[in-house]
């Protein structure tokens, strides 16, 4: 690590910026974690330098190390965490060897922290008001009960939160998932520090509140920004490193690390990103007069193979059939209202879910529904999948009414028709090995014998490519997404028609994700399957749908082709999503 | 977020590829063996002792209440001598006289039956009707739910013990084994019930439970095949340690003299009668104490070890 | 809040009703002669069996008596203890004394329980923690009775420090022995709840944003990681509350405390059913209302609780 040459990243940013002296100075730093099997590296030797008043982004997958540098810089390791190596200098301080009463000092005041989870990262049982102000007295920014609370208006005004005065007294579950950021926001820069730590700040947020909500980031800072979203990270900081295995596989300007990446793992990021594939798809087609596409021309190269979205896209696009094909669901009026129980003495109040919801999907085609939470399109899946039933309306499949199916004739439904759900944790049977789980619609529709189910489960593991040797093996042996590949297979055991995907791509890392992707086009055009693609990712769509159908509060704003919404969007709400996808104005070869 | 200086142009690192070598993605590893919740829990607890101590003991208790015989020679009650009146240890009686000049060890063998059984039925009778109830108002929900949930609130209203103690007074002519236990039993339940209800309101909400009902699983089958065997860790955790509190309930209920007649040999007897001698002849009223609790200590051993090796999250905390 | 306080208390009412009601059907309501089953095998003299006939109104249908003596209870009458002394009598006596004994119980529970707990959860895996498991976990497997006779021979006949038995008056210092026995049933429970809670507490989310933040650990260990440890502590608290009155019950009989369990504990031994009956009744009504003040603490505790349905 120490023999670095003229390209290491620190050596180079410094010479550039001349006489001025870096803000955060990380020179090979080692992180480790203590287990009973010895000391696990979690970080293996970064180095990075971040100047006054810049924004640098890591980028990486889960596991690779980002947090945990990010963290090892104050030293806010989880207990068996530790660093093992290198130093960390900040402002001309030495951090790694600072006591814990020393680190106390700089925590806040000179460097602040902004969580990943908004959900987890205030105290439930103390009010907004008092969290704010104890992060103020600690800090000594203000002292005086009058002077702490005006303060910590102020930080909350600034932070986004214009009503800050008379939220004080409330506690946090009574703000939602994108107040309770800015109030994290408003602590982390509450003490006016050099840098701010921004750990994933809004990954856990839909995309328009996210976007509103970075834009509180923008005071003048120095920002060490951590993320999963490289369109996000480029269009964030001017700086990026990319980390992969604990490791800087790259760094540099953003800009030219997203139009010119080199290193393989890069590239791979760049291949499978769906918020930059959405953007060169868009540069493309607008340029193209041809509008298509399969026009695009566009070859992977050897190591993006499998991973690469817009390759995925164009050779979706080539198999798609041209001529008019009949409807496999037509929704008509669908309505759902729930019944809930209100505030104070029994008032009972109803929320309308779903609010006159009409569409229908083509066989063999992709129709994408979008929306953020609680636009009611996993509500729709649901009715659709006959796990809820609709409060108005009609649901017809095949031509087929749904609502009065009972007994055999839904049995014969539920075969045509299959889930996958989001969460790859929750969707397998943990108690129950990857052959039975697979082989379960098989045995619940007494398809077969003993011997024929189970060469249909080792079929099905080939198809969705995962190793034979799984069918004796439990879900917790596997990875996210090979566990969304067993319930891709359980979902294709009965060969449906329709497959419904309720965010089934949503939890994975970007790799990953475009790997399930891919596979998901490969199984269309082998299979001729029809999907109802539920997603709040609009980027998502653009790689998969040939239609789209955008909902906010259980409506259905906006409905047409993929082309056509992201070309010529109509309603205002539209263009906000679009918007909203990170990597806006930045200039991408194809 | 873009800084006012003027963007240098630094250069672009780029690390060589033998540093970190791609790997593909998602790669499947395979283990050696196949592993779940229940193999996993087992590999653990075979590495604790605790595991072991504790189901040595068990095992010693349940020997020592099958085969008393095996274990002494001398007749608990008919060798009683008066003129042995809480006397000191010999060699044949290595721990003393009661106060009717009874054997004390031979007493504590021929009474841990007593113990073991009276826990074993309140346990059975706890689980299942702590299943049946949880399990019905959890998955089911609803008023069904209601009905049952709320007949748990008032059963658990009322400490088992004085519970007990009420029906054993009312039953005063019936007291034996099977009654007590009833006794302790019927009020005992509703922790098992709600336990089991809370879990399985968690698990019926997960995506594996959604599937199989979008396969066309009947509901009950998927209670039995999907829900119930994944929401059961702690019911089997609270279980092993009711039998050490049953045990512990049995023998306060002698103690106060509502439990067994004296004519039935139990700990909890033993105790009671050697109370008024605690100054004279402690060892009468200490070694029948000793092994109540070291088999109870067990039970709860054992209990912990369990929870330890099923629950993830109490496996982080040892 | 008032919401929450009013709802609290309407869900009470089923309960009480339905636990008074399962009292009263389990003695009352069995085949035979109730009362000759209370008695056991003695044999009371008619005079006491016509007054006890008339006062439990056993001439009704049975559920005219349940409501008969629901109504003398609301009124505070649970009846005539064995001697003839109406038990409301015996209560406003006693009960002084059981409450003296309760609040040095549950102050050395709490305050001894949630400290030892709270070094313990800090200091996981450290000797202190490892020797606080071992000795709650045998704390916990000892029957009350056995702790009792174990510490009145220990510190009563062998070192001499406390007396054996209680005297009259029940004074503060005869009382710390058996404040010791009593706590020492739930103490080993409050330890090892309190040092999970606490663990599991650490390691949450929020913890690490208040190190962030610049806090310092002496003020996030009480602020943040001990108050919210709490709430698990103060529920699994006011359920063992049940197991606390079997245990005063006990002790209060092995230590001779003049108080509401030694009453409950002498009537037991005598085998005198009616006067158990009552003292049962009235503990389970003293375990509802606490359960009840626990549940608005819980309130006070957890805002979520107190905001939400």
């Amino acid at each position: 690590m120490s023999d670095r040459n003229t390209t290491s990243p620190q050596t180079a940013s410094t010479a550039a910026s001349g006489a001025q002296k870096p803000l955060l100075e990380i020179k090979d730093l080692q992180v480790g974690f203590q287990t009973t099997g010895g000391i696990v590296p979690a970080v293996r030797g970064v180095d990075l330098t971040l100047m006054p008043g810049q924004t640098l982004a890591i980028v990486g997958e889960s596991g690779s190390g980002k947090s945990t540098t990010a963290h090892a810089i104050i030293n806010l390791l989880p207990g068996p965490g530790r660093i093992t190596g290198g130093s960390i200098v900040f402002d001309g301080q030495e951090l790694s060897s600072f006591s814990e009463k020393q680190m106390e000092e700089v925590r806040g005041s000179q460097i602040g922290f902004v969580p990943q989870d908004p959900m987890s990262n205030l105290n439930p049982v103390w009010s907004i008001g008092f969290q704010v102000e104890e992060t103020i007295r600690a800090n000594g920014v203000a002292t005086g009960r009058k002077e702490v609370r005006a303060h910590a208006i102020q930080v909350l005004k600034e932070a986004g939160l214009a009503d800050a005065d008379k939220r004080l007294k409330q506690f946090p579950h009574q703000f939602s998932g994108g107040m309770r950021q800015r109030v994290l926001i408003g602590i982390g820069l509450s003490a006016r520090p050099k840098l701010l730590i921004a750990d994933e700040p809004t990954s856990a947020l839909d995309v328009t509140v996210q976007r509103r909500i970075l834009d509180h980031l923008d005071i003048g800072t120095a920002v060490l920004f951590i993320t999963h979203d490289l369109g996000l990270a480029a269009e964030r900081a001017e700086q990026l490193v990319v980390m992969y295995k604990g490791k800087i596989v790259e760094a540099g300007p953003s800009k030219e690390i997203l139009q010119n990446p080199v290193h393989p793992y890069t590239q791979r990021l760049v291949a499978a990103a769906p918020s930059l594939a959405s953007r060169r798809i868009q540069s493309a087609t607008l340029a193209s007069p041809t509008h298509h596409l399969s026009d695009l021309d566009y070859a992977p190269t050897k190591v993006t193979e499998g991973l690469d979205l817009i390759a995925a896209a164009e050779e979706r696009i080539e198999h798609q059939p041209k001529v008019k094909r009949p409807d496999a669901i037509v929704v008509k009026d669908l309505t759902k209202v729930y019944k809930i129980r209100g505030q104070g003495k029994g008032a009972a109040g109803s929320l309308t879910a779903a609010d006159n919801v009409n569409f229908s999907v083509e066989k063999g085609t992709t129709t994408a529904l979008v929306g953020e939470s609680g636009s009611g399109k996993s509500t729709v899946a649901k009715m659709i999948l006959r796990l809820e039933d609709p409060t108005s309306g009609s649901i017809m499949i095949d031509g087929q009414d749904v609502a009065p199916l009972k007994g055999k004739p839904l049995l014969d439904l539920r075969r045509r028709m299959q889930p996958v759900f989001q969460d790859p944790y929750g969707s397998l049977d943990p108690l129950r090995n990857i052959g039975n789980t697979i082989a379960e619609p098989l045995s619940t529709h007494k398809v077969g014998d003993r011997a024929s189910r189970k060469a249909r489960v080792l079929e099905l593991l080939d198809q969705v490519a995962l190793p034979q040797a799984l069918i004796t093996r439990y879900p917790n042996e596997l990875s996210g997404g090979q566990r969304q590949r067993v319930a891709i297979a359980r979902a294709l055991a009965l060969k449906p028609d329709i497959v419904v995907l309720d965010e089934a791509v949503s939890a994975l890392d970007v790799l990953v994700q475009a790997q399930i992707l891919k596979l998901l086009a490969d199984l269309q055009a082998e299979l001729e399957l029809t999907y109802l693609f539920i997603t709040h990712d609009l980027a998502v769509v653009r790689v998969i749908a040939d239609n789209v159908c955008v909902m906010q509060n259980g409506k259905i704003v906006e409905a047409a082709t993929t082309d056509d919404v992201f070309d010529n969007p109509q309603e205002q709400y539209t263009k906000e999503l679009l918007n909203a996808i990170p990597g806006a104005g930045i200039t991408l070869g194809v | 977020m873009s800084s006012n200086q003027t963007p240098p142009t630094p250069a672009h690192y780029v690390a060589p590829l033998e540093e970190t070598p791609l790997v593909a993605v998602d790669a499947v590893k395979v283990g050696e063996r196949p592993s779940n919740l229940w193999i996993d829990a087992w590999r653990d607890m075979r590495r604790r002792p605790m595991f072991w101590i504790s189901s040595a003991i068990i095992l010693l208790v349940v020997l020592v209440a099958l085969f008393p015989g095996l274990f002494t020679q001398v007749p608990p009650n008919d060798d009683c001598q008066l003129s042995n009146s809480n006397g000191a240890p010999t060699a044949e009686h290595i721990l003393g006289f009661t106060k009717q000049g009874c054997d004390v060890f031979s007493r504590i063998i021929h009474g841990t039956s007593t113990s073991l059984t009276v826990g074993i039925i309140v346990t059975i009778l706890t689980s299942v009707l702590g299943i049946v109830f949880g399990m019905f108002a959890g998955y089911y929900g609803g008023w069904l739910d209601s009905v049952l949930s709320r007949a748990g609130d008032i059963f658990f209203s009322i400490p088992y013990i004085l519970a007990a103690v009420v029906i054993m007074s009312v039953f005063s002519a019936y007291r034996n084994v099977f009654v007590i236990a009833l006794a302790i039993g019927i009020f005992a339940w509703p922790a098992t019930a709600r336990v089991l209800r809370a879990e399985i309101l968690r698990v019926k909400n997960s995506d594996y439970v959604m599937a199989s009902q979008a396969l066309g699983v009947s509901r009950f089958r998927i209670l039995i095949r999907h829900v119930l065997p994944n929401s059961i860790a702690p019911v089997i955790v609270v279980t092993t340690i009711s039998l050490g509190a049953a045990i512990v309930a049995e023998a306060t209920l002698s103690f106060l003299g509502v439990g067994l007649p004296n004519s039935t040999m139990s700990w909890g007897n033993d105790i009671s009668a050697a109370q008024t001698d605690l100054r004279t002849a402690p060892q009468t009223l200490i070694y029948p104490s000793i092994a109540l609790s070291i088999t109870v200590l067990s039970f709860i051993m054992l209990g912990e070890v369990v929870r330890d090796a099923l629950d993830p999250k109490a496996r982080a905390q040892r | 809040m008032a919401g929450y306080i009013f709802r609290r208390i309407l869900q009470a009412v089923p309960v009480l009703l339905g636990t008074t009601f399962l009292i009263y059907f389990m003695v009352f309501a069995m085949p035979g002669d109730p009362l000759l089953a209370l008695f056991g095998d003695k044999t009371p003299n008619p005079a006491l069996l016509e007054r006890l006939r008339a006062e439990y109104h056993l001439d009704q249908p049975f559920i005219v008596q349940y409501f008969l003596y629901l109504g003398g209870i609301l009124r505070g009458d649970f009846g005539t203890s064995f001697s003839g002394e109406p038990v409301s009598a015996i209560l406003a006596r006693t009960f002084p004394v059981t409450i003296r004994l309760a609040i040095m119980a549950l102050f050395i529970e709490f305050v001894g329980g949630v400290l030892i707990g709270l070094v313990s959860g800090l200091r996981k895996g450290k000797l202190f923690d490892a020797s606080a498991l071992v000795v709650s976990l045998i704390f916990i497997s000892l029957p009350i009775f056995v702790i009792a006779f174990v510490g009145q021979f220990i510190f009563g006949i062998q070192l001499g420090w406390a007396r054996t038995t209680v005297s009259s008056g029940a004074p503060i210092q005869d009382l710390i022995l058996p404040a010791f026995v009593l706590a020492s049933i739930t103490f080993a429970q409050i330890v090892r709840l309190t040092r999970s809670s606490v663990i599991e507490t650490q390691s949450l989310d929020f913890v690490r944003t208040a190190y962030g933040k610049g806090l310092t650990r002496r003020r996030i260990i009480p602020v943040h990681i001990l108050r919210n440890s709490l709430i698990p502590v103060v529920t699994y608290a006011a359920t063992d509350f049940g197991v606390l009155l079997v245990g005063a019950t006990v002790t209060e009989g092995i230590f001779n405390v003049p108080g509401v369990g030694r009453t409950l504990y002498q009537a037991i031994i005598r085998g005198e059913g009616p006067t158990v009956v009552s003292f049962v009744t009235v503990m389970v009504l003293i375990y509802l209302v606490v359960n009840l003040v626990v549940d608005l603490l819980y309130g006070l505790l957890d805002p979520r609780i107190r905001y939400v349905k």
